[in-house]
């Protein structure tokens, strides 16, 4: 095991601090003071023009939070949050509310052009970005900067837009939907979300319609010291079908960055909904200072009979995350799915995985995870198949891989199945692997240096979850898969 | 282009190779032949870089460079190619994949451009073909679920792509049928050339019948103890290693 060996001792010095995305943009912001209290509450829903149904709203989803504590279930570790030492909002000074791309503040644009996100619809449109056809939602900090696409979308029904503007144009959707999937006081993170969430998108996509492209989210949070709280409701009505693509990235910073995300979704009879995620959040960098804390609820209701729902994602950046993207299988014939990498290296931890509710007959549901740890990183799997009494015929199939890189990291596979009936089947496969050392020697003995063997192997290994993603976004999640590693050898 | 001399290396304390001297030169065709254990896989994983071996002594020259200076992967993209005895299997990387990262990886490091897919395909086609390496194969991972003939193709397939200064063969014949072996004898041949040498090792004649080699050693407990031409080869046939090893 020389080989090994010697690449492990040198995993000590991984070159996180090379994050490729770690700059930050200068601009003129403006914030609310630190802190959180009612007013600030107030304050952010006066910034976004609210209605006076949704501050009451978000004042008592505050006041619920002040209730809560924060959970200590999982297996990360950090310090405790001072969240009286956080701003809850930021926006760029500019006029936000844009006619047109050219009137975007030109430092943005310029950041989102280095993220290498495709704002330009004529960019789009030329095929820069493979000539693919995406309608793009930015997020920066608090704010949702600019929607593309929008009146392109709009022709067939499609809503698609910030959710601040979603609360003021399509209020009997919003009252309807919102919270009605991740409740209020689910947990600590989801009601201060509700109270001081910034910006999000919304998707509606209506009867029978299938979505004509691709919809995408990024988020970025510039911003030092800002926490940011996304967002995003989709709604897929009977039979209709979207693919939904959210990316995150955030500068370089010494501090700890919290971004606690609350994402709904609700699909109804024969709809269709596919939600993927590359998160490449600022994972702090080698001796483990900064980095984005990332604590999301993601949770999809198939209410409808043979609804469908998919989560994908791609976890490379973050701190510390804290995740499980979960499906609720209300109705009959309704089917999850949970492909998921998660990549740790340098000092990151993750606690992810997702929850398959099986409430109605005949319902699916499919998990693939693929976790792969390395530096001093701890990776855990953490899923909870159930199946109520009345859901009869159900199944799962469970399959948890995780490949370590070196000695000094850690992989868990905590899976939980509550099964409440008989007639219900369960697959559940695991395997824990390391790297190994004569492969590696093939792979150089063909002319591959160690990182990119390393990253050779590391893709054939997410291959199934990586098949998942669109086609747009494939190739670059390969790319990310490599560089989040390098530095994990020699 | 490769020259060797008293070379000692051991695994896991053991010492293997004990002062083994070889010199080959460009458009050479050397084979190596011995008993089981005698160190021939050995010789290939050191002159490789495999990190199991340790180099107790001596030294190696390739194209004129100190060889234990250089890392395993710039061995490769200096020329140095090794057909494995037993091929590794790479899970959910396609062979067309892999071959692809290979060439590249090899093009980049001596400051090529890398090759377009559409160049790239064409010449792994011909060269598939020629080694009745089926486009399904290259469709599915790497030598996975390969049989052991498959397996042995799919070396020389890379091999024939890599275009090596050095190749060197470990077994590259067990495993094969006959016609297998046919096909790739006639692929190692298509490479041979006056700026190219050989090191096969193996423990048949049938393959030197196909691969004329212009030198045959005979390689006991770690020392080279008969060198000659492609007619000691058939004498080991006949007489066995026994003689040869008492003669010596
Ligand atoms: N990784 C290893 N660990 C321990 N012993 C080893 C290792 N590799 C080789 N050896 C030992 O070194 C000796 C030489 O092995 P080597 O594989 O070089 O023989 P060979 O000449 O190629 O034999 P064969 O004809 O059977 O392939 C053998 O005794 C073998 O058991
Ligand atoms: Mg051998």
């Amino acid at each position: 095991m020389a080989a090994i060996k010697e690449t492990v001792n040198t995993v000590a010095e991984i070159d996180l601090d090379n994050y490729k995305y770690g700059f930050t943009t200068d601009i003129e912001v403006d914030k609310a003071p630190k802190g959180l209290n009612e007013d600030i509450v107030r304050f952010i829903s006066a910034k976004k023009d609210e209605p006076e149904w949704m501050l009451e709203w978000r004042l008592s989803a505050f006041r619920r939070w002040k209730k809560l504590e924060e959970p200590d279930w999982s297996s990360v570790h950090y310090p405790k949050i001072d969240f009286e030492d956080l701003y809850y909002y930021a926006a760029p000074k500019k006029k936000i509310e844009l006619d047109s791309l050219d009137d975007l503040d030109p430092d943005i644009l310029e950041t989102y052009k280095k993220l290498g996100i495709p704002l330009k619809e004529q960019e789009i449109l030329a095929g820069v970005k493979g000539a693919s056809n995406i309608a793009v939602d930015a997020v920066f900090d608090s704010v949702s900067v600019v929607t593309t696409f929008k009146a392109k979308l709009a022709e067939s029904g499609v809503i698609f837009c910030p959710i601040s503007e979603a609360i003021r144009e399509h209020p009997e959707l919003v009252k309807k939907y919102l919270a009605s999937v991740v409740p209020v006081g689910d947990n600590f993170y989801a009601a201060l979300n509700s109270a001081v969430f910034t910006d999000g998108s919304f998707v509606y996509i209506p009867k029978g319609v299938r979505c004509p492209m691709e919809l995408s989210t990024y988020f970025r949070i510039n911003e030092p010291n800002t926490g940011q709280f996304e967002r995003t409701l989709i709604i897929a009505e009977a039979g209709s079908h979207v693919s939904y693509l959210e990316g995150c990235t955030a500068p370089m910073r010494d501090e700890n960055q919290l971004h606690a995300a609350v994402v709904e979704i609700v699909v109804m009879d024969d709809a269709e909904v596919k939600y993927s995620t590359v998160q490449n959040w600022y994972p702090g960098n080698s001796e483990g200072v900064g980095g984005v804390y990332n604590f999301v609820t993601k949770r999809a209701d198939c209410i409808g009979k043979n609804s469908k729902v998919s989560w994908t994602q791609v976890e490379t950046g973050s701190a510390i995350t804290w995740k499980y993207p979960s499906c609720i299988l209300r109705g009959d014939g309704s089917q999850g799915e949970f492909y998921s990498i998660a990549i740790s290296n340098g000092y990151q931890q993750i606690d992810s995985g997702t929850k398959m509710i099986h409430l109605g007959k005949n319902t699916k549901s499919r998990i693939i995870s693929k976790g792969i740890s390395a530096g001093h990183s701890s990776n855990c799997y953490r899923g909870i198949v159930s199946t109520q009494r009345s859901a009869t015929n159900v199944r799962n199939f469970t399959q948890c891989d995780s490949l370590l890189i070196g000695d000094k990291c850690s992989a868990h596979t905590i899976p939980y199945i509550e099964a409440r009936n008989s007639s219900s089947t369960f697959e559940h496969e695991a395997t824990t692997s390391k790297i190994n050392d004569d492969v590696m020697f093939y792979c150089r003995q063909r002319g591959l240096n160690e990182e990119e063997a390393v990253a050779v192997i590391v893709n054939g290994f997410c291959k199934e979850v990586l098949q998942n993603l669109p086609m747009e976004f494939a190739v670059e999640a390969q790319k990310l898969v490599a560089i989040s590693l390098e530095g994990s050898v020699g | 282009m490769l020259e060797i001399k008293n070379l000692q290396a051991s695994v896991e304390e053991k010492p293997i190779l004990k002062g083994l001297d070889l010199t080959i030169n460009a458009g050479e065709v050397h084979a190596i032949m011995g008993p089981n254990g005698a160190g021939k896989s050995t010789l290939a994983n050191v002159l490789a870089g495999q990190a199991d071996y340790e180099v107790d002594g001596g030294s190696v020259s390739f194209h004129g460079e100190d060889l234990f200076e250089l890392e395993i992967e710039e061995r490769a993209a200096k020329g140095l190619f090794l057909s494995f005895q037993y091929p590794l299997e790479i899970p959910g990387v396609a062979t067309m994949t892999f071959l692809k990262e290979s060439i590249n990886a090899q093009r980049k490091q001596r400051g090529e451009n890398e090759l377009s897919t559409p160049n790239f395909m064409k010449i792994v086609k011909e060269k598939a073909q020629q080694l009745n390496v089926t486009p399904e194969m290259l469709r599915r991972p790497l030598n996975v679920g390969f049989s052991g003939g498959e397996k042995k193709r799919n070396e020389i397939l890379q091999m024939l792509l890599l275009e090596p200064s050095l190749c060197i063969l470990d077994e590259t014949d067990s495993g094969l049928d006959i016609d297998a072996l046919r096909v790739v004898a006639d692929g190692v041949n298509s490479l041979r050339s006056p700026d190219r040498a050989m090191l096969i090792i193996t423990h048949y004649q049938r393959l030197l019948d196909y691969i004329k080699p212009d030198f045959v050693h005979i390689l006991v407990d770690g020392k080279i103890v008969k060198s000659g031409g492609a007619e000691l080869a058939h004498e080991l046939e006949r007489d066995g290693y026994k003689d040869i090893i008492a003669s010596a």
